[in-house]
C-alpha cells in the first residue's frame, strides 16, 4: 500500500496516463490511473487481456526517458516506469520463447547517449549495463551505496542485500570510542566500530565497509547510547536487508558530488546529520517489507509465501477462502507460472476448497493420524 | 496506513493510559540475602535484620514490614533500637552510624533515615582509635555508647550524634582504680561489649577483649568494680536482678560473676565449658533467663568441640537437664530471646529463640515441650533448594485453596502452634483483592505453592515428585535421628537444603489448572508428570509411557544424562497433588515448554528435540513430531559435546557478575543524590569503556539460517479452539513454535465426553509457518472475532469469562523474541506487526497477555501483552493493534537471572528474582497493586522509668 503511494508521489502529473503497448506487429493504447498503478501482475495481467494473449508467457519492456529499453518484471521497476513516463508509457511485448534478451539494456532504443547521469544514480533495481542486461528474471537487488545526495560526504550509507545470495554477511562489530564535536568543545564518546571482516563474505566482497569504519545507523535508527549488544541484535533482526551507516575510517574515498540534483530522493539535505532523516527510515523499512515474507505450508503441501490480510476494513469481515479466488479471478487474470508463489497459492486453495467439501461429508470419519 | 501514525497523539487514549498503567515496585517477598545483623525491639515487637548491601529490613505482625536503604550499600553490622523509642541505629563497615525512624505519614508508617555520623579522632590518631566495636543506647534516650578498638568509649547525644567531649570514658580513667600488677594498658584495648545495669541506669558494665571486666558509675566517673576474667572475652549478659551478669569466652566457656558494692575485685561464681574438656570454639554470644520453676534457661551461640563439631553453626539451649543444641544448616549470624517485657514481671520467662542463619530464620518455640519450631509467616527461604521455575495462578477459586491449605496444614503438622510472637505494628493494607498462588519449582525435584495474594509470600504447601523415581538417596535417611547418649545434643532445624541429590529431579516447567486441580509438571531429564489433586493419602501405580522424540532418526547419539529410573508397583502418596501419569521423552532432554488442556484432557510437551502430545484420560501418546533441523548435531549430542564453549562461558558470566557486583550497588539510589549516582555512572561507564578499549569484545554479524545450532528447540506450546481449516468449522488445535522461528500447527480431534474413552484422539498437522527472520518464538496467541484473547480451558465452563466469539474470524498472534506478527485464520496472511529489535535493540524474554483495569471506572478493562525484553524493560502492547503503550525499566540489563525468572500475573503483577532468595513483586497496574502499609503506634511510656527498661537483648551486640 505505501509502495503504491510512494509510486504516486513520484509522478509528475495527475489523472491518467497514456499506455502504448507493442506486441508482435499489433499495438493497443490504453490508459491507466497513474496515481494508482496497482501492481505489476495486475499490468501484466492487462496486457495480455488487452492483446488477447490470456496464456501466452511474455516479457515486458518499457523506453524510459532516455530512450532505453529496460524491462519490467515487478512491483518496482512497474512503478519506475509508470512514474518517469512524460507523458507515454510505451510498452514493448515479447514472447517469451522467442525474446531477444539482449534487445534490453542501455542505447538500445534511441542511441541517445546519456549515460554519465546515470552512473552516480541510487536506484538499484536497474542496471547501468553498458552492455547487455542479464535475464530478466535474475534480477534481485544488490549491495550498494545509497542516498549519497542526502549523507554528509564523509558519511556512507551501505546497503547489503542478504537476499538471494549464499555468502554470509560476514563482518564483526566491536566497542570503542570516537571523538565528537559538540557544544562543549571536542568530545571521547563510546561509540560501535566494525572490527573484522570475514574473507570472502558480502561486507568484504562488496567492499562498501572496512575494518574501523563507525556505525552511525543501523537502518536508520542511530547506534549512539546503544550497547554492543543492542546493536548487534538490531542488525541480526535487519539482516536480510541491512541498511548500516558507518563514518568510513578510510575518508580518501569519499564519493565526490557534481550535480546534487540528479537523486531520487529529491530534497537535498546535506547538511543534516543522520538523526534528521525520519523519512529514510520509512522508506527504508518499507522498501524492507517486499523480501520479508514469511512462508506457510498448509496441509504439508508445497511452501508459500505468507499473503498481506486485506486492508484492515475488509478483513473485519470473515474471508472465506471462496472470496479470497473470487477476488484473485476478479483482477481478470491467472497469473503466468513464472509468478510461482502466487499461482501455487491460488492452486493450493483450490485444493484445500476440494478438500473441505470432502471433509465436511464426512464429518466423523476418521481423520489420518499421523 | 493506521500503523504509520505515530502514537501518542490522541489526548483521549493518554489519559487512558495513565488511568491504566503505572509501574511500581511494590514489595521484596523471601528472604533477605546475606543478611549481616539483627535487632530486636521488646518494646515495639519489630525485628530489624541488615544485609551485606546495607538493606535495612524490618519486620512485625505478619503484613508490617518497612525497608530501608542506606546510601553507602555497606554492609550493616549491628542494628540497635532506642529503648521504648521508634527508633534505631545502625552501625555499617564503614564506621558510620545511622539513626532511622519510624514516622507516620499520611496514616501510614515509613521508615526513614533522620541522621548519619562517623566518629572522627583526634587529627594524626590512627583510624583503630574511632573503630567502633560495641553500641550502648542508654535507657535514658538521651545518649549512646560507643565502645572502640583503642579502648575509649565515646559519648554520642542523641538525635543528633554528636559526641560530648567531656564524657569519654578513656582507658587511663578506667585503669586508675584498678591494681597494676593484674593490668595494664594493653588490658583495655578493644572494647567488646557494654552493657546498661537492669536496675540502675547509672552503671554500665564494660567488657574489653583481653578479659578485663569493669563495672562503671556514671555520676562518679570512676569503675567501682572490676572482673579479671582469664580468657578472652566475647559477650556479657546481665541477669534480670542485676545482682549477677554472665560472660562468655573465645574458649568456648561461660563465667557467672556476682555484683556487690563492697567488693571491689569479685571472683567467678562458677566457670564452665558447657562441651569440655576438649577445645572448644568461641561461645559468642549468651543469654541468662531466669524462670518462676528456678532453673534458668542458658541459651548460648558456638561452643562446640573445635576438633568434631567445629563445623557446626549452633545455638545451644540448657534449661536443668534439658539441653539441645539446635544445629544450623548455614551461619548463625546473630540471634534473640523473646521474654517477658513486663517490667513488673519478677522472671525473664523466655517464650521464643529467634535465630537469623544466613540463609533462614529460625524461631524456636521454648514454651512447648520438645521446644518445636515456629513455622514463619514471611522471610520464607525460597532458596531452601535452588529454584528452577515458576508459574502463578491468578484468582484461585475457593475449593482449590480449601484444598490446598488442608494438604499443607497435614504436612506441618510438626509446628509449633504457637502464634507468631513477633507482633508489633498493625497491617491497614486492605485485603486482597482475590486468592493467587506462586508456584516455584526447584532443583530437588519440589514444587512449592505460595500464597501469593498479599505482602507476605507464605508457605502453603510442598510437593515432591521425588517418590516416582528410583534416586541414590535413601528416603528413611533422616539425619535427625539420633542416639540417646549423643553427644552435643545436635537437632538439625530450618529448611535450608542447598545440596540436590540428583540434578535430573530439577523441575522446570509448571502447570495448573485451577478449574480442574490438574497440574502439569515438568523436569530436567525429560520427564513429565501429570497430577490431580486428592484430599486423602493414597497408594497406586503410575501409569508410565515413553515418548521418542527422534522418531527413528538415524545417527544421532545422545550424549547427555539418562532418563531417570522409575519405580516399580504401587507408590504410596500423601494427601495432595498425586501423579497419575508420567512421560519420559526420549532423548531425556531438559523440557522446555509445556501445556496442559484440562477439559480435553491432553497434555503438549517439548524438548530441544521436538514436541508430543499425549492423552491422559486414555493414557495414550497421541503424536511425537520432531523438530530437528538434519543438520543440527549440536542439539542430538546432549550437554556434554558442549564443553568447549564452557571455558568461554564461564568468563563471561564472571565478567558479568564482576561488572554487576560494581552496579548493583546503585540499585536503589535514593532520588535525593541523582546527581551523585549519575556521577557514580559515569565513571564506572568510563571504567568500563577503557576496560573494553584494552580488551575489544566482538560480535559477528550474521543472519539466522536454518542450519543454526537448537533451531529444534521447541519454546512454545499452545492448545485452542479455532478456526484452523476453514472458517466455517472450528476445531481444537495445538501450535508449537521453535527456536528456529517455525510455528506448527495440528488440528485435533476430541471424542465428545460419553465417547472420550472409547475413541483415540487424532491429530493431523494443518500447518507450518517459517518466520523469515527466524527468531526464537517465544509466544503464541489466538484471538477470537472481537480481538479478546481465547479463553483458559474450563474458565467459561465455570461462567468466569465469556464465551469466546466463534462468529468473527480468528487471528493468531506469534511473538518472536524479535518481532510480534499477527496474521489471520484460517488462511495464514500476515496483517500487523511491530518490530521490536530492530528499531530498539532488544529482544523480548518473557511475553504474558494481561488484564488492565481502569483505577477510574469498575466497567473498563483491557487486555494487552507485558513484555519483558532482555534490556530489563518491561513494555505493555495493546492488542490486538501491537502499540507500545508505555515502557519501564525495571531489571538491570547485566541481572540475568533476574530477567530469566520473571514471571508476569494475568492481572498486571509480576515477580523476579533479585537475588537467589527473594522476588521483588512489581505491579504495572493502577487497580492491582499489593503493597505493605502499616502503621506502627508508640506504646505509652511512662516517664522517668528506667527499672523497665529492656534493653539488654538490645544492646547485645552482634559477633560473628
Amino acid at each position: 500500500m505505501n509502495r503504491a503511494q510512494r509510486g504516486a508521489a513520484g509522478s509528475r502529473g495527475l489523472g491518467t496516463m497514456e499506455v502504448k503497448s507493442k506486441f508482435g506487429a499489433e499495438f493497443r493504447r490504453f490508459s491507466l490511473e497513474r496515481s494508482k498503478p496497482g501492481k505489476f501482475e495486475e499490468f501484466y495481467g492487462l496486457l495480455q487481456h488487452v492483446h488477447k494473449i490470456p496464456n501466452v508467457d511474455v516479457l515486458v519492456g518499457y523506453t524510459d526517458i532516455h530512450g532505453d529499453l529496460l524491462p519490467i518484471n515487478n512491483d518496482d521497476n512497474y512503478h519506475k516506469a509508470v512514474s518517469t513516463a512524460n507523458p507515454l508509457l510505451r510498452i514493448f511485448i515479447q514472447r517469451k520463447e522467442d525474446a531477444d534478451y539482449s534487445a534490453f539494456g542501455t542505447d538500445t532504443v534511441s542511441r541517445k547517449k546519456n549515460v554519465l547521469s546515470n552512473v552516480l544514480r541510487p536506484d538499484n533495481h536497474r542496471k547501468k549495463a553498458h552492455v547487455v542486461i542479464s535475464m530478466p528474471q535474475d534480477f534481485r537487488p544488490v549491495s550498494s551505496i545509497i542516498d549519497v545526495d542526502i549523507l554528509p560526504e564523509s558519511h556512507r550509507r551501505v546497503r547489503l542485500y542478504k537476499y538471494g545470495t549464499d555468502k554470509p554477511l560476514g563482518f564483526y562489530i566491536r566497542d570503542g570510542s570516537s571523538v565528537r564535536v559538540t557544544p562543549h568543545g571536542l568530545e571521547k564518546v563510546p561509540g560501535i566500530f566494525i572490527s573484522r571482516l570475514v574473507p570472502g563474505g558480502l561486507a568484504q566482497s562488496t567492499g562498501l565497509l572496512a575494518v574501523n569504519d563507525e556505525v552511525l545507523e543501523v537502518n536508520g535508527i542511530e547506534v549512539s547510547g546503544k550497547s554492543l549488544d543492542q546493536v548487534t541484535d538490531m542488525m541480526i533482526a535487519n539482516s536480510r536487508n541491512l541498511i548500516v551507516t558507518v563514518r568510513p575510517a578510510n575518508q580518501r574515498n569519499n564519493v565526490v558530488r557534481n550535480s546534487r540534483t540528479s537523486g531520487s530522493s529529491g530534497q537535498s539535505t546535506e547538511s543534516s546529520l543522520p538523526s534528521s532523516t525520519p523519512n529514510v527510515l520509512g522508506q527504508l523499512q518499507g522498501e524492507e517489507e517486499s523480501d520479508e515474507e514469511d512462508i506457510v505450508i498448509e496441509d504439508s503441501g508445497e511452501p508459500q509465501q505468507i499473503p498481506k490480510a486485506a486492508p484492515a476494513s475488509e478483513s473485519v469481515e470473515s474471508l472465506s477462502q471462496i472470496e479470497l479466488l473470487h477476488e484473485s479471478t476478479q483482477n481478470g487474470f491467472l497469473p503466468s507460472t513464472e509468478n510461482l508463489s502466487r499461482s501455487a497459492g491460488s492452486i493450493s486453495m483450490e485444493c484445500e476448497v476440494a478438500e473441505q467439501g470432502r471433509k465436511s461429508l464426512e464429518e466423523d470419519g476418521t481423520i489420518i493420524t499421523l | 496506513m493506521r500503523r504509520f501514525l505515530r502514537p501518542g497523539h490522541d489526548p483521549v487514549r493518554e489519559r487512558l493510559k495513565r488511568d491504566l498503567f503505572q509501574f511500581n515496585k511494590t514489595v521484596e517477598h523471601g528472604f533477605p540475602h546475606q543478611p549481616s545483623a539483627l535487632g530486636y525491639s521488646p518494646f515495639l515487637r519489630l525485628m530489624a535484620i541488615g544485609t551485606r548491601s546495607g538493606a535495612i529490613k524490618l519486620y512485625g505482625a505478619p503484613g508490617v514490614e518497612f525497608m530501608g536503604l542506606h546510601e553507602e550499600n555497606n554492609t550493616v553490622m549491628q542494628i540497635h533500637f532506642i529503648p521504648d523509642q521508634c527508633q534505631l541505629v545502625t552501625l555499617l563497615d564503614d564506621n558510620s552510624l545511622h539513626l532511622w525512624s519510624l514516622k507516620q505519614q499520611g496514616g501510614a508508617s515509613e521508615l526513614r533515615e533522620e541522621h548519619r555520623f562517623t566518629l572522627k579522632g583526634p587529627p594524626g590518631s590512627p583510624p583503630s582509635a574511632t573503630q567502633v566495636t560495641a553500641v550502648l543506647p542508654h535507657s535514658s534516650r538521651e545518649v549512646l555508647y560507643l565502645g572502640t578498638e583503642s579502648g575509649s568509649i565515646f559519648v554520642a547525644e542523641l538525635p543528633w550524634l554528636r559526641v560530648l567531649e567531656g564524657r569519654t570514658i578513656s582507658p587511663e580513667a578506667v585503669l586508675q582504680r584498678i591494681p597494676e600488677d593484674n593490668c595494664n594498658r594493653r588490658s583495655c584495648e578493644l572494647v567488646e561489649a557494654l552493657q546498661e545495669h537492669p536496675k540502675n541506669p547509672d552503671q554500665i558494665l564494660i567488657g574489653y577483649s583481653r578479659g578485663l571486666i569493669v563495672l562503671w558509675d556514671l555520676q562518679s566517673n570512676q569503675a567501682t568494680q572490676h572482673f579479671l576474667g582469664s580468657q578472652q572475652l566475647e559477650n556479657l549478659y546481665w541477669q534480670r536482678d542485676g545482682s549477677k551478669f554472665i560472660s562468655c569466652h573465645y574458649d568456648g566457656s561461660y563465667t557467672q560473676w556476682p555484683v556487690s558494692s563492697d567488693n571491689k575485685q569479685s571472683e567467678p561464681l562458677e566457670n564452665t565449658v558447657p562441651y569440655g574438656p576438649f577445645p572448644c570454639k568461641a561461645i559468642s554470644k549468651i543469654y541468662w533467663q531466669t524462670t518462676k520453676n528456678g532453673l534458668p534457661y542458658i541459651i548460648f551461640q558456638g561452643g562446640m568441640p573445635r576438633a568434631s563439631y567445629g563445623d557446626r553453626h549452633s545455638i545451644s539451649v540448657i534449661h536443668g537437664s534439658q539441653q539441645t543444641a539446635f544445629d544450623f544448616t548455614s551461619r548463625v549470624i546473630d540471634f534473640f530471646i523473646i521474654f517477658s517485657s513486663d517490667p513488673a514481671a519478677e522472671f525473664d520467662d523466655p517464650s521464643a529463640l529467634v535465630a537469623l542463619a544466613e540463609e533462614e530464620l529460625v524461631v524456636i518455640d521454648l514454651k512447648s515441650a520438645g521446644w518445636p519450631a515456629v513455622h514463619p509467616p514471611y522471610l520464607a527461604s525460597l532458596h531452601c533448594s535452588a529454584i528452577t521455575c515458576s508459574h502463578h495462578v491468578s484468582n484461585i477459586p475457593l475449593k482449590l485453596w480449601e484444598r490446598i491449605i488442608s494438604a499443607g496444614s497435614k504436612q506441618n503438622m510438626h509446628y509449633s502452634s504457637m502464634p507468631w510472637p513477633i507482633d508489633g505494628g498493625t497491617n491497614i493494607a486492605p485485603d486482597p483483592p482475590q486468592r493467587d498462588l506462586l508456584l516455584t519449582g526447584h532443583e530437588d525435584g519440589t514444587v512449592r505453592f505460595w500464597d501469593a495474594s498479599g505482602v507476605c509470600l507464605h508457605l502453603l504447601y510442598k510437593l515432591s515428585t521425588v517418590r516416582v523415581f528410583l534416586t541414590d538417596a535413601d528416603p528413611n535417611d533422616n539425619m535427625n535421628t539420633l542416639g540417646e547418649d549423643e553427644w552435643p545434643p545436635l537437632r538439625k532445624v530450618g529448611t535450608f537444603d542447598p545440596y540436590s541429590d540428583d540434578p535430573r529431579l530439577g523441575i522446570q516447567k509448571i502447570y495448573l489448572c485451577k478449574y480442574s486441580g490438574y497440574l502439569a509438571v515438568a523436569g530436567t531429564a525429560g520427564q513429565v508428570l501429570v497430577m490431580e489433586l486428592n484430599d486423602e493419602d493414597a497408594e497406586h501405580v503410575v501409569d508410565h509411557a515413553e515418548a521418542d522424540l527422534l522418531q527413528d532418526q538415524e545417527g544421532y547419539r545422545w550424549k547427555g544424562h539418562e532418563k531417570l529410573k522409575t519405580r516399580d508397583g504401587p507408590v504410596r502418596f500423601e494427601a495432595g497433588f498425586q501423579p497419575f501419569v508420567l512421560v519420559q521423552c526420549q532423548p531425556p532432554a531438559v523440557v522446555t515448554s509445556l501445556a496442559l488442556h484440562s477439559e480435553w484432557k491432553l497434555v503438549a510437551f517439548g524438548t530441544s528435540h521436538g514436541f508430543g502430545l499425549f492423552d491422559h484420560q486414555q493414557k495414550r501418546l497421541v503424536f511425537v513430531k520432531c523438530t530437528l533441523h538434519p543438520s543440527d548435531q549440536l542439539a542430538l549430542e546432549g550437554p556434554l559435546s558442549r564443553v568447549k564453549s564452557l571455558k568461554k562461558s564461564l568468563r563471561q558470566s564472571f565478567r558479568r557478575i564482576r561488572r554487576s557486583r560494581v552496579s548493583s550497588r546503585k540499585r536503589r539510589g535514593a532520588a535525593g543524590n541523582a546527581s551523585e549516582v549519575q556521577e557514580a555512572n559515569a565513571k564506572f561507564d568510563q571504567d568500563a569503556l577503557q576496560e573494553m578499549e584494552l580488551a575489544p569484545v566482538q560480535r559477528k554479524i550474521e543472519a539466522r539460517s536454518a542450519e543454526d545450532s537448537f533451531t529444534g528447540f521447541v519454546r512454545t506450546l499452545y492448545f485452542a479452539d479455532t478456526f484452523l481449516r476453514d472458517s466455517s468449522r472450528h476445531c481444537p488445535s495445538l501450535w508449537a513454535g521453535t527456536n528456529g522461528g517455525t510455528v506448527y500447527a495440528f488440528c485435533l480431534r476430541v471424542p465428545p465426553a460419553e465417547r472420550r474413552m472409547d475413541e483415540p484422539v487424532r491429530a493431523e498437522q494443518a500447518k507450518e509457518i517459517q518466520l523469515m527472520h527466524r527468531a526464537p518464538v517465544v509466544g503464541i496467541l489466538v484471538l477470537d472475532g472481537r480481538s479478546t484473547p481465547l479463553p483458559e480451558p474450563l474458565e467459561v465452563a465455570h461462567d468466569l469469562s465469556k464465551s469466546p466469539d466463534m462468529q468473527g474470524s480468528h487471528q493468531l498472534l506469534v511473538v518472536s523474541e524479535e518481532q510480534f506478527k499477527v496474521f489471520t485464520l484460517p488462511k495464514v496472511s500476515s496483517k500487523l506487526k511491530l518490530k521490536l529489535t530492530a528499531l530498539e535493540g532488544c529482544r523480548v524474554r518473557k511475553v504474558t497477555v494481561a488484564n488492565f483495569g481502569s483505577c477510574k471506572t469498575d466497567d473498563y478493562s483491557e487486555n494487552d501483552l507485558a513484555v519483558l525484553t532482555n534490556l530489563g524493560d518491561i513494555q505493555i502492547i495493546s492488542l490486538p493493534f501491537l502499540k507500545l503503550q508505555i515502557r519501564y525499566p525495571c531489571i538491570r540489563k547485566e541481572d540475568v537471572s533476574g530477567i530469566a525468572s520473571c514471571v508476569f500475573t494475568k492481572y498486571g503483577q509480576g515477580f523476579y528474582l533479585i537475588s537467589p532468595s527473594e522476588f521483588e513483586r512489581f505491579s504495572l497496574s493502577t487497580k492491582w497493586l499489593v503493597e505493605p502499609r502499616c502503621i506502627v503506634d508508640m506504646p505509652e511510656v511512662t516517664s522517668n522509668n528506667h527499672m523497665h527498661n529492656k534493653s539488654g537483648t538490645e544492646n547485645a551486640a552482634r559477633k560473628s
